[in-house]
């Protein structure tokens, strides 16, 4: 495979906080590859967002680092760190609190690309115009301001400020969690057209894992700050290997009373703990049904199986088999 | 949708504005709805088209200058709209319970839970603290809280959302109600969380034989939950169904569109992505003609003129198109 867009390494960060403080992200890391989506879900506190902050750049890591095309952009010199942050970009769930409510529209959009001193006025406005267009808004948009659009149109303005400066890597963070569901199949047409046209890298973050699975070519489940299982996104969904990713997919309810009804939705024991709370075992083992005694004393690590899935759960660990089998193939 | 003795609350034709008689708007224009004893009746639709006030008016809780501004509300061979306050209030909390999408801001911060319970049963009933307290403990079990006799001494913010959730529903039955509305009581829960709470309301709405009144905008809590479902949009219902008439034979063109939708969002990756093309109207400044006539790919010349009032199609299958009209007398 040639080397990842976008290659992330070992990425932890601690927020602190009472003890050990909290470990919003532990140890992740994972690749992007041109034109590819990843999609990463996970419940709220799992460290989703923070693992997107991370990869922007818009807070520092303990450990780890993100390397784009090669080159090192955690803890880069100001100068090249500012050029690649051109290649990164990312549209958050709530698009009208992330507009400058003061500025107008265009302005708004243009605003990337004067910060990074590119372009003349007339350069800008002409790009603010052929972006509102790309997203599906009108030209003579630009000059009005963002209160006065719905939210669905605050996010089209959201991407065409993301899209200015001409990313390989768009982050998607909960982009279309807010939005009906009829606004939001319009916004996820929009984002795979825009991905076609332009060969986009997306990193889809999100707590639904309906969405996630229909956009995203791979899928990573995250679970109190770990990544636990990663793998391509229908195998996943058909097949999962970690228990947290099986109990995710049972609780989601099918719209169809055919299929489903309330005494079959998959119930978990208990939530997820505090992510300020020790844990020297895997995080989800409290949670999990098919629980071994070492689960409560060693922390699983993401390793990757023989068929190109990885996972952190000893049912699958290459100690036990290395084909990843379900647990009865166990001796 | 049924026989009339197992109708327990019926809502005809219900109007409620929001704000002043001048510049307000109609968030709920001329509803009708049923709920049925023992069964569960979801209100679904997208932001913005009247769910939540259909829900408030029944329970009278819209905020003066809005009003409810035609209508009844039938419940015990009365109509709760021409109560006054002090019946009403015997009625709201004890006959008809109630539980919000957001269980931090409809707790008090300052009172225990256990005393929270304790207060709505004080409120409703003549019993003596202790007896209410120990009620309380007891529902609090009910709910699925651990240790309930301790943890009923804690306050709102030492629980979790899935608790806090459970805590509110524990609230909403304390009286034994015959109708529980629940106005998005899991959108703000993660997912596993949410089966629990789901399970949880279904559980006890089927022990206690109460109706339940779910709003959502959750198709897939719709398809697990509902008996019957009516699907708003922009103030009205436009189908009102069955759950399985509602998604295997939908006839209302929004309905319809919703949930293609869905089915491209949630199913299957190769089928294609139908969004529905523009945005609700502004209830300030409704289309002539049907409401969803705009967005609509079925519209006939006559649905920008006139305004389609829902048809029975069947005994458990009413829809408010024109297209459906023209079938029906045809």
């Amino acid at each position: 495979m040639a080397e990842p867009l976008l290659d992330v390494r070992a990425l932890s960060k601690r927020f602190a906080g009472s003890g050990d403080g909290v470990f919003a992200v532990k140890e992740a890391s994972f690749t992007l590859q041109r034109g590819e989506t990843m999609g990463l879900v996970g419940e709220s506190g799992c460290g989703k967002s923070t693992l997107a902050r991370l990869l922007l750049n818009l807070i520092i890591p303990d450990q780890g680092s993100v390397v784009i095309d090669g080159t090192v952009f955690t803890g880069a010199p100001r100068r090249a760190q500012r050029k690649l942050r051109r290649r990164v970009q990312i549209v958050f769930q709530d698009a009208l609190s992330s507009l400058n409510p003061r500025m107008t529209v265009g302005v708004n959009i243009a605003e990337p690309m004067r910060l990074q001193g590119l372009g003349t006025a007339t350069e800008r406005r002409a790009a603010v115009r052929a972006l509102l267009d790309l997203v599906g808004l009108r030209a003579g948009d630009s000059e009005r301001y963002p209160h006065e659009f719905s939210g669905g149109q605050c996010q089209r303005i959201a991407i065409a400020r993301a899209l200015i400066l001409r990313p390989d890597i768009v982050v998607f963070d909960e982009a279309v969690s807010a939005l009906d569901v009829s606004i939001r199949a319009q916004i996820l047409r929009l984002m795979l057209d825009l991905q076609q046209r332009f060969g986009l890298a997306y990193l889809f973050i999100s707590h639904d894992l309906g969405v996630v699975r229909r956009v995203s070519d791979r899928i990573a489940v995250m679970y109190l700050g770990r990544i636990v299982e990663l793998g391509p996104a229908e195998e996943l969904c058909r097949a999962p290997l970690h228990p947290y990713t099986a109990a995710l997919l049972r609780a989601i309810p099918i719209a169809d009373p055919r299929r489903m009804r309330v005494n079959d939705l998959g119930l978990t024991e208990g939530e997820a703990a505090r992510p300020d709370k020790r844990m020297p075992g895997c995080a989800f083992q409290p949670r999990c049904a098919q629980r071994l005694p070492r689960c409560a004393h060693e922390p699983p690590a993401l390793a990757t199986l023989s068929t190109g899935r990885s996972v952190a759960c000893f049912l699958h660990s290459s100690a036990d088999h290395s084909t990843g089998l379900t647990r009865s193939d166990v001796p | 949708m049924s026989s009339a003795d197992d109708v327990v609350l019926e809502v005809r034709d219900l109007r409620t504005r929001f704000g002043a008689a001048h510049g307000g708007i109609v968030a709920v224009d001329g509803l009708t709805l049923q709920l049925r004893r023992g069964c569960t009746t979801a209100l679904v639709g997208e932001s913005g088209s009247g769910k939540s006030a259909t829900a408030l008016s029944i329970m009278r809780l819209i905020d003066p200058p809005g009003a409810i501004i035609g209508g009844s509300v039938r419940y015990d061979g009365r109509d709760l709209l021409s109560l006054d306050e002090i019946a009403m209030r015997h009625v709201r909390g004890a006959r008809i319970g109630m539980i919000f999408q957001d269980p931090l801001t409809s707790l008090n911060p300052a009172l225990s839970i256990g005393g929270q319970i304790a207060e709505t049963i004080l409120a409703h009933e003549t019993v003596q603290r202790g007896v209410a307290l120990q009620r309380a403990v007891a529902l609090l079990e009910r709910v699925g809280i651990d240790h309930a006799a301790s943890r009923a001494a804690d306050y709102p913010h030492h629980f979790s959302g899935g608790m806090r959730q459970r805590v509110l529903i524990a609230t909403a039955i304390a009286c034994n109600p015959e109708i529980i509305i629940a106005d998005e009581p899991t959108t703000a829960l993660d997912v596993t969380v949410q089966a629990k709470v789901l399970r949880l309301l279904h559980d006890l709405q089927q022990e206690m034989q109460a109706s339940l009144l779910l709003i959502t905008h959750d198709l897939g809590v719709v398809a697990t939950m509902a008996d019957d479902v009516a699907v708003m949009y922009a103030g009205r219902i436009v189908e009102y169904a069955d759950v399985d008439s509602i998604f295997h034979r939908p006839r209302h063109p929004y309905t319809q569109a919703l949930l293609g939708c869905m089915a491209g969002i949630e199913d299957d990756r190769q089928a294609p992505l139908e969004p529905i093309a523009g945005a609700p109207p502004d209830l300030r400044a409704l289309p002539p003609g049907c409401r969803f006539a705009p967005r609509c790919t079925q519209a006939l010349g006559s649905c920008q003129q006139q305004e389609p009032a829902l048809q029975r199609l069947s005994a458990t299958h009413h829809a408010a198109c024109l297209r459906l009209d023209a079938m029906v007398d045809g």
